[in-house]
């Protein structure tokens, strides 16, 4: 027998059987996530399956956010968190609030998914646990609410698709052009059923913050789960973040004999930043080709980029200056303590001192719910992970994708702008535990 | 839920259809699968939740349901009394809520030659659709065994209830 990919390896593991790619197993799942939209629905299953007064299988592993609709935009969300606030406290699961973040920040930041662990969510961007070597992976609410019952869940052992990254990103490029760019080449639907994993010296030099945004947007390209494979920086994280003492365990990984569906390799150096055109993110082209596009608002924040490094590296840029006269900038924090660092740290003073509008940490506009949608015709560049028609508000609105560095040095211009031609930093994972301390 | 080897209307949509496609975000904050019904495709096609019937079917191209996580596209479509979805192909959560849901879903890459209005049918055991108005039928692929099982005790949470009681 060949060896495992990693996916093979986690889902062999909590299923006790020996997994290979496309058996189906029932699998033991260690963290179990849903928030304010697909909570209720999620509730309503536990409920018909158990019974209302049956136990979570593990409340201590269980977490609600409210983060969709949050503050409320309209009597039904309201009542949709309510309908959070009450299953938690009933079943003594974990409940994250208004303003206190969006899921996926959340359950990273407060140390709830450590490397190796099985982490369903009922959203599909609960890849981004695959940064720091969980396999996540995005569920509806009826798996959500069996699970919750039985503490396990069905799953087709995926095949896996290899993205290697070999050398130096330039100054300006960052994980979210290389993952538009696997993104662009292989199709927004090229990794369906399968699981992305990311790897080569160029990935293993990426500090955390970055990692997450390629597993994140595994789920664009179709993907059930993306890797980086954990290591020594992914536990240095998680311990500063956590102050806990988080064991590594050295096989997981993909085995050298490994089979895979297939293998993209990539020179850093030769990464130009990407942008994705409307109204789809497999259309990522070179940043040149779309310079000069004007545009009318600025989104910057989601679970993709809305990390204090993210939005520190947009307020560096716009130290000192100010918005472009045409533009208007909306900037969401993924989470309350990002938001209360950048209070600290006068990042929050730098971006209204510039024009930008700050709201209170969560979603925001990112899914055309609330809080900055976008009108007919509007033009909006956004840190976020999709572009679809409508995403962000009117179905003849349109919005391109880009890294906080482009969206930052676009800011300047009133449009599209290359951001290799201002002053860009790369911030390792201290800059955020710093300010922590 | 309507029995799919029953003929019924085809309602023919495009590649891509995502998510926001099917049930358009501003209406998710409902759970009901009746009310999201009322609201099935009401950017993309207007007409779609006055004039389906029950035992109808939805047939699309390639990546049908991507985009979120949210079941309440494919419930929408429950509540909108759809027999089956028959797509090129699907994205992999629009797929599985399928599935969990009970409402049957066929890979079939013939889906193609289906026009809109064709009288379609599924034979989910073989693998099969049937087109009655052109007197064709296309291969689809055939459920692996255990989805079957989910699909024929009604979906995930009767077959979890049945191994809860077991
Ligand atoms: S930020 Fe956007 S993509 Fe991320 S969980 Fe919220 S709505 Fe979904």
């Amino acid at each position: 027998m060949t060896g495992k990919t990693l996916a093979e390896k986690l889902l062999s593991d909590k299923s006790g059987t020996d997994a290979r790619a496309g058996d189906y197993v029932e699998a033991e799942i260690d963290v179990a996530m849903a928030h304010d939209i697909t909570g209720p629905l999620a509730f309503q299953t536990f409920d018909e399956v158990t019974g209302e007064d049956a136990d979570l299988f593990a409340p201590d592993r269980t977490i609600f956010t409210i983060d969709h609709h949050a503050p409320a935009d309209g009597v039904q969300a309201a009542n949709n968190h309510n309908a959070v606030r009450e299953f938690a406290a009933k079943h003594g699961a974990h409940q994250f609030d208004v303003g206190d973040g969006i899921c996926h920040a959340v359950l990273v930041e407060e140390g709830f998914v450590k490397p190796g662990d099985l982490v369903i969510g009922a959203d599909s961007h609960s890849t981004t646990y695959g940064g720091i070597g969980a396999f996540g992976t995005g569920v509806g609410s009826t798996d959500l609410g069996t699970a919750l019952a039985t503490g396990e869940l069905w799953f087709r052992v995926p095949e896996t698709m290899r993205f290697e990254v070999e050398g130096e990103l330039a100054d300006g490029v960052y994980a979210k052009d290389l993952i538009l760019r696997f993104i662009g080449d292989v199709g927004f639907d090229g990794c369906t059923y399968m699981a992305a994993e990311y790897g080569g010296s160029t990935i293993e030099s990426l500090p955390i913050h970055e990692r997450l945004v390629l597993s994140n947007m595994a789920i664009e390209m179709g993907g059930k789960a993306g890797f980086v494979e954990p290591d020594l920086r992914t536990i240095d994280y998680l311990e500063r973040q956590t102050g806990e003492v988080v064991p590594f365990d050295d096989d997981l990984h993909s085995d050298e004999d490994a089979t895979y569906d297939s293998v993209h390799t990539y020179r850093a150096e030769d990464l130009a930043p990407q942008v994705s055109k409307p109204s789809n993110p497999e259309n990522a082209v070179d940043v040149t080709e779309v310079e000069g596009t004007e545009i009318d608002q600025l989104f910057v924040g989601t679970c993709t980029n809305g990390r204090y490094e993210d939005i520190k590296l947009v307020a560096d840029i716009l130290d000192g200056e100010e918005l472009a006269p045409n533009v208007r900038m909306v900037v969401v924090p993924a989470s309350k303590s990002v938001y209360q660092y950048m209070l600290q740290t006068g990042v929050f003073q730098t971006l209204t001192d510039a024009g930008a509008v700050i709201q209170s940490a969560g979603c925001g506009p990112c899914a055309g719910y609330h809080q900055g949608v976008l009108g007919d015709d509007d033009i909006c560049l956004a840190t976020a992970n999709r572009n679809f028609p409508g995403r962000e508000g009117s179905m003849q609105s349109q919005v391109y994708l880009a890294s906080p560095a482009t969206v930052g040095a676009s800011a300047l211009y009133g449009e599209i702008t290359d951001p290799r031609g201002v002053q860009t930093e790369r911030y390792d994972d201290t800059v955020f535990a710093e300010v922590l301390s | 839920m309507s029995d799919p080897s029953e003929p019924g209307r085809a309602w023919v949509f495009g590649d891509n259809i995502d998510t926001d496609q099917i049930t358009p975000s501003r209406f998710i904050v409902s759970s009901d699968p009746d009310e999201l019904a009322t609201h099935a495709f009401e950017d993309l096609r207007p007409e779609f939740s006055g004039k389906v019937e029950t035992g109808d079917f939805v047939v699309a191209g390639e990546n049908f349901g991507s985009g979120s996580s949210r079941e309440h596209s494919p419930l929408s479509l429950v509540g909108a009394g759809v027999s089956g979805v028959i797509a090129q192909s699907f994205a992999r959560i629009f797929f599985r809520n399928a599935i969990n849901l009970g409402l049957p879903v066929l890979i079939c890459p013939g889906a193609d030659a289906i026009d809109d209005g064709d009288e379609v049918s599924m034979d989910i055991d073989a693998g099969i659709v049937h087109n009655h108005t052109k007197g064709e039928q296309y291969d689809a692929e055939a459920l692996p065994e255990f989805l079957q099982t989910l699909v024929e005790q009604g979906g995930l949470k009767a077959y979890t209830k049945a191994k809860l009681s077991e």
